[in-house]
């Protein structure tokens, strides 16, 4: 094993291989030694067993495997998780605190490169964009006429579901197209002027678009339901840049295919990668491959915030973005 | 006003509403329909009595159609570039000119910015990565951040305006080329396009089209944006010399571009159909039934007004 060599360097466990370690991978093998349970012939538990009963500190990602309580047993030494996400629904946070593991997250790194897919996704479903270019690059244009009008983004209601870094950079971005924007969080934040609504269905009725940025939870799991999508109706756009299961995918499907809503932009889907084939045929929906953060820039910002969290904890001193996991 | 004949060129696909509102008021010829080889025959045949023109931003009125035309008394342009039409003629004849300001501004600004995201974080590429199953075998790849990179426009009238507000909002450092400094404004002036081009990552084309802003994006300009720079044009095809575009494309000299607008439309290069660092738009900049409506009640407030001897509502001659 390569841990021999690196015997002076703090280790990090990282249970599987992703494009983001790979990029990571060249400055944070000078400061860590990077203990990697794909690499072993042996079978993750046992792996564990045999090699990471010392281990503190571990390396996650959003994308998986989740942090579960069976994976935490084979590391007693643990005592911190950092992930390349915001998102820390893939991380057990319950057994996280019993056991005094501390939790670092990429808290707003990344937040500008979300906001800009979202708001992108959203001006793609309102004007046609994805749609618009195949018809043109499908040679269209010239024998059909002009593809059919989109819908005014300047003066529409945008309801945004979870006012946290993400939600405020969504909100200040559409307030400069001149949409009016109100919002549904855990609570009301007193010092924003935006409209608060306890309720997302209310949202969503007064709402000629739902933006979803925020966590997934057991409160938020299917939150956007049949109800909110009847009350967003059949002009409503919705576009979600938090997690797939905040909404009922299979109700959101039907209600796109059936005309009872207007149109969707999504970057999370509940069972990535598959998505469900009935959106492939419809113009009023544009897909996009969880790559909210996915920007040279992000994965710059996020390298160097994901290092320095592992620098702070194994140099006792304070995590750069420690999660609050109440 | 039903016995005025009023010469439209503007087709259904673009805008039902006003062919619906002309119906109403006026005795609508319809252009757009005649077969090209008749085209000249029907001119002829209805010569005389055609006091009205309705153009849009791609066919308005050339010397050769305004002089076929003795009893022509105003051009009313559903589009606010009147770049397709003879204003000197329309001046020495004494035709009123009319279009379509302020009513599109903000549709055309959201274009800007929604092309500029869909280039840069490659939404259209990656929606058709997705739709083909490419995702399955594994994750798209990284792309280029738009918030806080330099916006560079040219022509910083109400469109350009309007796209630097929106910009702001992404934390972009605003740049601009205008035929005069804007001092009330604080974005950073470059007396040239070259040097705005050098500065920017991502260039907007927002002025009229003129003689002077012919191919003003040209070769020189796009070696200056460079292999990561963005070209978006909502201006006029005739703003970017094509070819060069096409060419600096196809070498890499350019990082992208977002076009609503052709030299020829509706022909768009064939060749700019492979690039996966541009998106392709039909000269919709304008195209929501809001902005299009709007615009469809100028034309025929302008013609109302006119026929009526009332002052034009937004006059161009």
């Amino acid at each position: 094993m390569a841990d021999d060599d690196h015997s002076e360097l703090p280790t990090v466990l990282v249970l599987r291989r992703c494009p983001f370690i790979a990029l990571l991978e060249p400055k944070c093998s000078q400061k860590f030694n990077l203990l990697k349970a794909w690499d072993s012939p042996l079978p993750q538990d046992q792996f564990l067993t045999t090699h990471a009963r010392s281990v503190q500190a571990l390396l996650s990602s959003g994308n998986g495997p989740p942090i579960t309580a069976q994976i935490l047993q084979f590391l007693p030494s643990l005592k911190l998780v950092v992930t390349n996400s915001t998102g820390l629904d893939h991380v057990d946070l319950a057994e996280c605190r019993r056991r005094g593991i501390a939790v670092a997250n990429a808290a707003k790194v990344f937040a500008e490169d979300v906001a800009d897919t979202a708001v992108g996704l959203f001006i793609d479903v309102m004007r046609k964009v994805s749609a618009s270019n195949r018809y043109v690059r499908g040679g269209l244009w010239a024998c059909r006429g002009d593809y059919p009008l989109g819908s005014k983004i300047g003066g529409k209601k945008v309801g945004i579901v979870g006012l946290g870094s993400i939600g405020l950079e969504v909100a200040m971005r559409l307030e400069a197209f001149g949409c009016s924007v109100s919002y549904n969080s855990r609570s009301k934040k007193p010092s924003l002027s935006y409209q608060f609504y306890s309720n997302v269905c209310e949202l969503a009725a007064d709402s000629d678009a739902l933006i979803i940025c925020c966590g997934l939870t057991e409160e938020t799991h299917h939150m956007i339901n049949k109800e909110v999508l009847s009350a967003l109706g059949r002009e409503g756009v919705i576009v979600n840049v938090g997690r797939g299961a905040i909404i009922d995918e299979k109700e959101m499907v039907e209600c796109l295919v059936g005309g009872e809503i207007g149109g969707a932009g999504l970057d999370v889907f509940e069972n990535e990668p598959n998505v469900p084939k009935e959106l492939f045929s419809l113009d009023n929906v544009v897909l996009s491959p969880h790559q909210a953060i996915v920007t040279h820039e992000a994965f710059v910002d996020l390298g160097e915030l994901v290092t320095g969290n592992l620098e702070a904890f194994f140099s006792n001193k304070p995590l750069l973005s420690p999660a609050v996991i109440n | 006003m039903d016995s005025i004949d009023v010469l439209t060129l503007v087709p259904t696909s673009i805008s039902a509403y006003l062919e619906q509102e002309l119906d109403k008021r006026f005795n609508v010829l319809k252009l757009w329909t005649v077969p090209v080889p008749n085209k000249t025959q029907f001119i002829k045949d209805n010569s005389s009595s055609i006091r009205a023109i309705v153009g849009h931003g791609g066919v308005g009125a050339d010397a050769e159609l305004i002089d076929s035309l003795p009893n022509l008394e105003i051009i009313s342009s559903f589009s606010v570039g009147t770049d397709k039409i003879d204003l000197k003629k329309c001046k020495e004849k004494g035709i009123r000119v009319t279009n379509t300001p302020d009513v599109l501004t903000d549709d055309v600004a959201d274009i800007a910015i929604g092309l500029a995201l869909a280039v840069m974080r490659r939404l259209c590429e990656s929606d058709r990565y997705v739709r083909s199953g490419q995702w399955k075998k594994g994750d798209y790849k990284l792309t280029t951040k738009f918030t806080g990179k330099t916006v560079g426009i040219i022509g910083l009238g109400r469109i350009g305006k309007a796209v630097a507000k929106r910009a702001v909002a992404f934390s972009c450092p605003i740049a601009y080329f205008s035929r005069t400094e804007k001092l009330e404004l604080k974005y950073k002036y470059y007396p040239t396009v070259v040097e705005l081009a050098s500065n920017s990552d991502v260039l907007v084309v927002a002025c009229p089209l003129t003689e002077e802003t012919r191919h003003i994006i040209n070769r020189e300009v796009i070696d200056a944006l460079g292999p990561k720079g963005v070209l978006i044009n909502i201006g006029r095809g005739h703003h970017v010399d094509e070819p060069e575009l096409v060419s600096a494309l196809l070498e890499g000299r350019l990082g992208g571009a977002g076009l609503d607008v052709y030299q020829n439309e509706p022909e768009v290069p064939e060749q700019l159909f492979g690039f996966e660092n541009v998106v392709l738009l039909p000269h919709a900049g304008s195209g929501t039934t809001e902005t299009r409506n709007a615009m469809a009640d100028l034309v025929i407030g302008n013609l109302e007004a006119h026929f009526l001897n009332k002052p034009l509502l937004t006059p161009v001659v």
